[in-house]
């Protein structure tokens, strides 16, 4: 879920899963506009497309029944693009 | 139908597979493929072939990147690190692929500076940590991945940073499912189409499937349900005689696809006149080559890539499975020498790969004390 989106940076946006928190590229969902509180589905970093939070419960609950929810939330974990320059 | 306690809504799976066992005539043999990796690994990690008539049978198609990648390619890439020493950033799923002389993971352990990143955006922040070394992604993946790499390359323009380039490796799913449909061994009535492709592609594209060859294509979301009702819709349009694109996935595929991801694409990429495909081979116009207005950003024309063309361990058939002519468990090699702990072939690899999808699932509830 979408819960700030930083106005010196448009290209990103922080969001919230499970308790983690990363910024993510909204780049691609400019034409359809983020507001806080939107749920989007994430890849590589970027948000891909926008879903209902009904459709974001539905995806974590898939992930789990996959076995892959640890994966997916390492993957988050793990995007090292939010850390400031050395 | 054990495994089906394991969905949210049981009546709703049986309710489908009872529509499925009433539309499938049973003097026919239905072959469908499903595209994309994704659902290969869920039809597996769901039993979802247990709830199916015996005559569907389920083809696995090209959809996992790093299956389709040929071992030459991962050679050029590692070649990057051993050769030319640069840092080469590459996604997790790459990092036991084998090359000829061993995967990246292995290379590294002989000090090459491979470093995993979960995102391309991760690689350019690394070359801008690291700006006395030159930095190289390796970029695999199909329309899902393609318009963050780009993103990715523009972003390395504006911000000036001349130490980042791309080993690009993107392919296009269109001309994979063309090639396959003009195999002469290839059989398939029907396609299950990807999900998260099709985000990005839109459904358009899929067009000529129906109106060139006659064949239905669903695109399809990831839950069990969401499978089985996209093999309703299929049989539902064998049934009426009718080839049509139609789209399950509604929810998160918009039928035009993302623009901007689209423009992304075309702005930084261009169609490479063929590229290799594991277990397919060359494809005309099927993968993607960075544009010469980024070239200062290509790892193919900054570097020496020497280019190299391996042929597959002979006895692992890849190939064959790859275009579902074999299941996994026909490859001679298949849970003997090739296991997903010592990889011979790319699907042993990847979870969205049918050999590591079959071993994981299938095979282990085959076992007498399996689940």
């Amino acid at each position: 879920m979408i819960v700030e989106l930083p106005p010196a940076e448009p290209h990103l946006a922080v969001i919230e899963v499970s308790g983690v928190r990363r910024r993510i590229n909204i780049d691609l969902l400019r034409e359809d506009g983020i507001a806080l509180g939107d749920w989007v589905l994430i890849h590589v970093g970027f948000a891909m497309s926008k879903i209902s939070a009904k459709e974001a419960d539905e995806q974590i609950r898939l992930l789990k029944m996959l076995g892959e929810d640890e994966l997916a939330m390492e993957e988050l974990a793990g995007y090292r693009f939010d850390e400031p320059a050395a | 139908m054990k495994f089906v306690d394991e969905f949210r809504n049981p009546a709703l799976i049986r309710q489908a597979a009872d529509e499925i066992r009433r539309l499938a005539r049973p003097e026919r043999h239905y072959r469908l493929m499903e595209v994309c990796g994704g659902h290969t690994h869920a039809i597996y990690r769901f039993a979802l072939a247990d709830v199916l008539p015996e005559n569907i049978e389920l083809i696995h198609g090209p959809g996992c990147p790093v299956c389709v990648l040929p071992m030459g390619r991962v050679d050029d890439g590692i070649s990057l690190a051993v050769e030319q020493g640069v840092i080469l950033a590459v996604f997790g799923d790459m990092m036991r692929v084998p090359g000829r002389r061993g995967s990246p993971l292995e290379h590294k352990a002989r000090g090459a500076d491979i470093r995993m990143v979960y995102s391309p955006l991760d690689a350019l922040k690394l070359a801008q940590q690291t700006p006395d070394r030159q930095v190289v992604f390796f970029a695999i993946g199909f329309e899902t991945t393609a318009p963050s790499t780009a993103l990715t390359l523009t972003r390395a323009r504006e911000l000036g940073v001349k130490n980042f380039s791309v080993f690009c490796n993107h392919v296009t799913i269109i001309p994979a499912i063309r090639a396959i449909l003009d195999s002469p061994d290839m059989r398939v009535e029907a396609f299950i189409g990807p999900g998260h492709v099709s985000t990005v592609i839109g459904c358009r594209p899929y067009e000529f499937i129906c109106r060139d060859y006659g064949k239905p294509l669903v695109t399809s979301g990831f839950e069990p349900l969401d499978v089985l009702q996209s093999i309703v819709m299929i049989l539902r349009q064998l049934e009426a005689g009718e080839a049509k694109v139609e789209n399950q996935y509604a929810r998160v595929v918009p039928w035009e696809g993302n623009r901007p991801a689209l423009r992304v694409m075309s702005e930084v990429f261009e169609l490479r006149p063929f590229f290799e495909w594991r277990g397919l081979g060359f494809i005309s116009q099927s993968a993607l080559a960075i544009r010469e207005s980024y070239a200062e950003w290509d790892a193919e024309r900054r570097f020496n890539v020497p280019g190299v063309r391996v042929t597959d361990p002979k006895a692992a058939q890849c190939g064959e499975v790859l275009k579902g002519v074999l299941k996994p468990h026909q490859c001679k090699l298949f849970g003997k020498e090739c296991t997903p702990e010592h990889p011979i072939g790319a699907l042993m690899v990847s979870s969205e790969g049918a050999c590591a999808a079959y071993y994981n699932y299938a095979l282990r509830r085959a076992e007498p004390a399996g689940v």
